[in-house]
């Protein structure tokens, strides 16, 4: 049996003195997966891809991802986790206003001290394959919603990340932009990408992952695998 | 509780914000009150002095050989207080050992020039009442205390009178100051009965008149004083008038930097607190939309903000005054020991207007905001986020993201243009705060400069001195002063035996001889000098020093005096004769009030042998590896039956260079620090509205020491701008105030003494800038970096 690429291990997250936003969650993921993390609004959906992403640390248990125990690590670690394997897509695109869309889609690799000719090449790559090339030297004001996660989609697969982590990518769009959105997800796990995304939206749920999680009041309810889903495949 | 209430109180949640402008307004108030309080003590030091002391209008001196202490006391009839009559006697004090804990480098054995001892029972009295500012009076035998900053003593010294009858070592056991300065050492009345002979030494009287505001009021007392005493009993007397002379140029040289530092000082001030509360306004403006949208008016709005922001001024303010009057302790003490009066305190109206300004300033300046802030349209304030603009900086985010620089660097040095007008006012304060040290550092170097300029009138490591009148009391009967011939005989005598001396590398010696001198009244200090001077002569302003006879070199309040120029001709009288010679040098001196003249030897051989040479001093420079203290132990087995001595040569640190060296220090340090606030307030407000921003940033991998980095790039460019700015400003301002400071010092400077600023000094001047601006913004940078990536990223 292979390692899997998350393990989250009796997993307890508790903000002050409210309940717990998770409470005992034990989850695996394995490498070439795209799951989907169902649940209501308090559910501890963002709160596990947080955690996943290193981005928060949990109360008790442990997180392992690609290898490497998150729950552990200090700031610096953890910054150059996030840079060298996730890659995060959030559901109001996160992008800096000032930096057009070709150096939003650099930064990445700028703060991994990527050589600036390699990192071009490939946000070029990037923005080609995302269909937002022709606005590489446009500010992400002036990009429709669906543009702009496409932008952030580029931007998240800049270091080539073992994990893509989307948090609501389809919240903030429109039908057709949300369309895209779930088309794009759905073509880069079909590429072998492995995806974890949190969404309210069980259409892109259904049509993305190969596995629904359900959380309610911070504990694993249901967990399904999707029979009909698309093949994993491909390079990244 | 009003609403207006809560929305203050609620300002005070704000804490980093408000922490800062306490402070900010603390270190703004406590320069502004120290400049105003000093500038305000350096008014009119002498007269305070003088009056808490009951100054002596006039001291006078009286021929004990020639007056009885009952004859001298009548002469206080017309007067509305006196004292006295006091012994005197003048001798020369040597250093015995040392019991001071400061362990000051005077060597024991050094022998200094005369000092005038006053016999007295206490330090209280009708007039002159002397402040003891340590120890306490001389109340036994072997007892002195020594006039504060006089001389290089301290409590605990011993001190030796080898000229005395006995050769008597007294114990300093205090310090104390006389505003008239009516003496360097007091000791009891018996104690200074023992060390003068019965007829020898002198009397002193001090006289305090009802009318005593004019030079000519106090030459009518004068004339009515010695009047009444045996003709030449006086034999002199002293005029406050020209002891307040003194120390008020002495204070007036501190004006110009005080002022310059006050003004700077209030200018940040107003920067600063504008900054503040215009960035506390701005970040809170949806804040704003939300009061209006509940109901709140505009001037309700308005009143609030305006509350907010003097609430912590309020704090800030009264914690400055209190520091301003602390700080003002030790730098007051040095001022007053410059100025030779009692300790001074800061004036209390200061401490009551100053802070009322400055709070005046914070509301005026709150107000152009809070005033916006009122007229806010509510759904505009509603919509503002709390980051910038949108498309501010955009140009020069993507201009600096081509360069070879990593990301965090070029995202940081481009965060300036992001708010500009805020950058300026920044760049503003930190170029002030260059500035101030700019010119602290320029002033400081001058000063040294111009210290060392002036102990060049004492050239060489060893001083012989060798008397060439008289001896000191009066004359034996029969006796003769001794003839020109008979002292060139002695000179020539001691200038053989100092050459012949191992380790004498090479002398000159210099004498003084009173004369008149065309275009001024009286008699002027002419100072001659026999040798080769070349490696001892004066600074120089302008002109050059002497090479031959016929050849003066003059003070700049001489020429302000004379109205002569470097070329003119001046003509020397005395023994009824009369030479002329041109002046070729305006030189640094400021003894005498700048009456001096000096000269060589042999310019003066016109006037003949009837000219009286006193204070004959041969400068010695001793060859490599000589020590100073072993030569002269030396020399002066040699010198002693030439009735001559030698000393170690102790270079002068004058108070008043103490004293600006602290005061332009403190300054200094409050000014940079006011500025660091600033740049912190202002990394404060821009990290707090990019917070959203940074949670990307570290989403993306932003490491910590990438934050850090990032926020200390963001005010590179403006503490390097600022120290471009700053560093010039402070140099020109430092060329305007120096000279001012000589001109009140009654000298002109040196050009090299101006102009102190080379490329090794401006270079780390320039960085200065840098370092305020990073020490400012390291605090915001390690709070940036610490911040949650998931705190920071649901932040609006």
């Amino acid at each position: 049996m292979t390692a899997p690429l998350i393990q989250i291990s009796d997993v307890s997250k508790r903000y002050d003195d409210g309940p717990p936003a998770l409470a005992g969650l034990t989850l695996r993921i394995d490498a070439g997966e795209a799951v989907a993390v169902l649940g209501a609004s308090g559910s501890g959906k963002s709160t596990l891809l947080n955690l996943i992403a290193g981005l928060d640390r949990p109360t008790s248990g442990s997180v392992t991802v690609d290898g490497v125990r998150v729950d552990g690590l200090g700031e610096a670690a953890s910054a150059k986790y996030r840079r060298a394997r996730i890659g995060m897509v959030f559901q109001f695109f996160n992008l800096v206003d000032d930096l057009t869309v070709h150096d939003n889609v650099l930064l990445p690799a700028q703060l991994a001290g990527v050589p600036r000719g390699e990192a071009t090449a490939r946000a070029g790559e990037l923005l080609e394959r995302l269909g937002v090339q022709r606005h590489a030297r446009a500010f992400p004001g002036r990009l429709s919603g669906g543009e702009r996660q496409r932008v952030a989609v580029a931007r998240a697969l800049m270091n080539r990340p073992s994990l893509l982590l989307a948090d609501e990518p389809t919240g903030a769009l429109d039908t057709a932009s949300g369309r895209e959105v779930r088309d794009l997800l759905t073509a880069l796990h079909r590429d072998g990408q492995t995806v974890v995304l949190v969404t309210h939206d069980t259409t892109l749920a259904q049509e993305c992952a190969t596995r629904t999680v359900e959380l309610v009041d911070g504990r694993l309810s249901r967990d399904v695998r999707h029979a009909g889903a698309h093949a994993a495949g491909g390079a990244r | 509780m009003s609403g207006v209430g809560r929305i203050v109180r609620a300002g005070g949640r704000r804490r980093v914000q408000s922490v800062v402008m306490a402070l900010t307004t603390l270190l703004a108030v406590t320069a502004s009150v120290l400049a105003a309080g000093l500038l305000v003590a350096s008014q009119a030091p002498f007269d305070k002095g003088f009056a808490k002391q009951q100054g002596a209008h006039l001291t006078a001196a009286f021929d004990a050989a020639l007056v009885t202490p009952d004859a001298v006391a009548a002469t206080a009839a017309g007067s509305a207080a006196s004292a006295g009559p006091f012994r005197t006697v003048s001798l020369r004090p040597t250093t015995a050992s040392s019991g001071g804990s400061s362990g000051r480098p005077i060597p024991e054995g050094v022998t200094l020039p005369p000092a005038a001892l006053v016999g007295r029972a206490d330090a209280a009295g009708p007039v002159d009442r002397l402040d003891l500012t340590a120890g306490r009076w001389a109340t036994a035998t072997g007892e002195i205390v020594w006039a504060a900053g006089q001389g290089p003593f301290e409590v605990g010294d011993r001190i030796t009178f080898a000229d005395a009858p006995g050769r008597p070592t007294l114990t300093v056991v205090g310090l104390a100051r006389s505003v008239s300065g009516t003496a360097e050492a007091w000791t009891t009345p018996q104690q200074l009965a023992a060390m003068v002979a019965e007829k020898a030494g002198g009397y002193q009287m001090l006289y305090r008149f009802t009318d005593a505001a004019t030079e000519a009021q106090l030459t009518a007392h004068r004339t009515a004083i010695a009047g009444a005493v045996p003709a030449d009993a006086m034999t002199g007397a002293t005029s406050y008038l020209t002891v307040k002379h003194t120390a008020e140029r002495t204070a007036a040289t501190f004006v110009p930097f005080v002022v310059a530092f006050g003004v700077l000082g209030l200018c940040m001030s107003v920067l600063i607190i504008g900054v503040v509360v215009s960035g506390s306004v701005g970040a809170a403006t949806r804040r704003i939309g939300i009061l209006k949208a509940v109901g709140f008016t505009p001037a309700q709005v308005t009143r609030a903000y305006v509350g907010q922001a003097l609430i912590p001024a309020v704090v800030g303010t009264v914690l400055g005054v209190v520091l301003g009057n602390l700080a003002a302790v030790p730098v007051l003490h040095e001022q007053s020991e410059a100025f030779g009066t009692a300790p001074m305190t800061i004036e209390p109206w200061v401490s009551v207007v100053v802070p009322l300004a400055a709070l005046a300033a914070v509301a005026a300046t709150a107000f152009v905001p809070a005033l916006r802030a009122g007229r806010l349209h509510t759904v505009g304030a509603l919509s503002v986020g709390r980051t910038p603009v949108a498309g501010r900086g955009r140009t020069a985010r993507r201009l600096l993201g081509r360069l070879p620089l990593p990301r965090p660097v070029s995202l940081g040095l481009a965060n300036p243009f992001t708010s500009p007008s805020r950058s300026a006012t920044i760049v503003a304060a930190v170029a002030l705060g260059a500035l101030g040290v700019t010119f602290g550092v320029g002033l400081a170097t001058s000063l040294a400069d111009i210290q060392e300029g002036l102990n060049r009138r004492d050239a060489g490591a060893v001083v012989v001195h060798a008397r060439m009148g008289p001896p000191p009391g009066p004359a034996a009967p029969g006796q003769e002063p001794p003839t020109a011939a008979e002292r060139a005989a002695t000179a020539a005598k001691v200038t053989a035996a100092v050459q012949a001396q191992p380790g004498t590398r090479r002398t000159f010696s210099t004498a003084e001889v009173e004369l008149s001198v065309s275009g001024l009244a009286g008699a002027t200090s002419v100072v001659v000098f026999d040798g080769d001077a070349s490696w001892g002569s004066y600074e120089m302003i302008s002109g050059r020093w002497f090479d031959g006879p016929g050849q003066v070199v003059v003070p700049t309040a001489f020429l302000r005096a004379t109205g002569l120029r470097l070329g003119d001709t001046v003509t020397l009288s005395g023994t009824g004769r009369s030479v002329k010679a041109r002046i070729v040098g305006e030189s640094l001196d400021l003894s005498q009030d700048g009456r001096v003249v000096v000269t060589d030897a042999v310019t003066l051989a016109g006037l003949g042998d009837g000219v009286e040479l006193r204070g004959f001093e041969l400068h010695v420079d001793l060859a490599a590896g000589v020590t100073a203290k072993s030569y002269v132990d030396d020399l002066n087995a040699v010198l002693e039956p030439l009735g001559a001595g030698a000393e170690v040569n102790v270079a002068d640190i004058s108070s008043t260079v103490v004293a600006m060296d602290t005061l332009a220090a403190t300054l200094t340090v409050l000014l940079v620090v006011v500025a660091g606030m600033g740049v912190l307030n202002t990394v404060v407000l821009d990290t707090r509205e990019r917070v959203h921003d940074l949670g990307v940033f570290k989403a993306l991998g932003m490491s910590p020491r990438q934050t850090v980095a990032m926020v200390l790039t963001s005010v590179a460019g403006t503490g390097l701008l600022a120290g471009a700015i700053g560093v010039p400003a402070g140099i020109l301002l430092h060329h305007a105030v120096l000279p001012a400071m000589g001109r009140a010092a009654g000298t002109g400077l040196p050009p090299g003494y101006i102009a102190v600023f080379d490329l090794p000094m401006v270079l780390p001047l320039v960085l200065g800038g840098l370092v305020i601006a990073g020490c400012g913004a390291l605090l915001p940078a390690g709070w940036a970096a610490r911040i949650r990536t998931a705190t920071a990223l649901r932040t609006e």
